[in-house]
């Protein structure tokens, strides 16, 4: 589990960042810094805290804020379901408390260990620990001192989870059933996005992706073991 | 129904929110507890969960700027070809860098 929290701690330091982000964003909109700070350590879900943000005001509306965060974050609905396979052995107990801590770039890494025959359920815990405290740090710093960081755009952050998602995809099995559930899960993604409700986009993928794998099933190759053998030097170490 | 941002309207907010989030991390894996694992449903949940990454990644792509586009490029073809993750993501970033500097 250090090893996994060590892992993890390159991509943490880009999550520092865009914690300050936050924590500037969410005090220029006149969220006091306590409430920031708790904001991140209770919701840990950057994306959706920046889109409640947006909504802030005297007062704010509470069924939107609702359905702009659960849209935000239904991914996580999928992402946990693709860990079941390996939760199941575990007593409810330590499997709720170890999705306390889901989040994209944990869960990309145990997902693409999985894909590639490795049981990782320890990186969501020694993963998702690193990143949660890197995402209250970011915050608190950019609370207490955002003019540090003006504009990460220029720099090129607020890109560094799209690439490490993109690495993550990219180091799993190829194979052509998951080519032709990428190109669908794509296609889908992108149709939503332009004509479906916002942030529905990566539901509506994931399951058109899914439901290739549903209706294609997969011999189980002897090609698999190969892939997952050179991928394994590819992991993040 | 609009709650006031005071000092207990904020917490209330935040819990809300936090609550909402939380059922979206416990929710897929207590659907699954009710669900019979069959090779179908294996599969399904295999393909989907590298899905969710491209479903995230190609209208991020879409909808970016040149940096985001170059970004993508760079990390994918390094990824393509050296198979090493953070040589991959570290130039992406700095391709966003670059092509916004001098854009």
């Amino acid at each position: 589990m250090r090893l996994e929290f060590f892992r993890l701690f390159p991509i943490s330091l880009f999550v520092v960042a865009f914690g300050a982000a936050f924590g500037l964003a969410a005090t220029q909109k006149g969220l006091p810094p306590l409430d920031a700070i708790l904001m991140s350590t209770t919701v840990f879900a950057g994306a959706s805290q920046f889109a409640a943000i947006e909504m802030w005001g005297n007062e704010v509306s509470v069924l939107p804020l609702v359905a702009v965060v659960f849209a935000i974050n239904s991914r996580h609905l999928l992402m946990g379901a693709s860990l079941y396979p390996m939760l199941k052995d575990v007593s409810p107990g330590r499997r709720y408390s170890l999705l306390l801590l889901l989040t994209d770039a944990n869960w990309a890494v145990s997902a693409q260990d999985y894909q590639n025959g490795k049981r990782n359920l320890e990186v969501i815990l020694g993963g998702g620990l690193v990143l949660w405290l890197a995402w209250i740090v970011g915050t608190w710093l950019g609370v207490y001192f955002g003019g540090l960081l003006q504009n990460p755009k220029s720099l090129g952050l607020d890109m560094v989870l799209g690439c490490f998602l993109l690495a993550m995809a990219l180091g799993g099995k190829k194979s052509p059933r998951v080519l032709v559930a990428w190109t669908v899960a794509g296609l889908a993604s992108l149709a939503a996005w332009r004509w479906l409700p916002p942030n529905t986009h990566v539901v509506v993928g994931a399951l058109a992706g899914g439901a290739v794998g549903f209706f294609w099933l997969e011999k189980q190759d002897a090609e698999a073991s190969d892939e997952s053998a050179e991928a394994e030097d590819g992991a993040v170490p | 129904m609009t709650i006031e941002t005071t000092t207990t309207g904020i917490l209330a907010l935040i819990a809300i929110m936090t609550v909402v989030t939380l059922a979206t991390r416990f929710g897929g894996v207590f659907v699954m507890s009710f669900v019979r694992i069959s090779p179908r449903i294996e599969s399904f949940i295999n393909t989907m969960a590298s899905s969710v990454l491209i479903a995230i990644i190609v209208p991020m792509a879409f909808s970016g700027d040149a940096g985001a586009v170059a970004a993508l490029s760079v990390t994918a073809a390094l990824m393509l070809a050296l198979r090493k993750p953070l040589p991959a993501i570290a130039a992406g970033i700095v391709a966003a860098g670059l092509v916004r500097y001098l854009v």
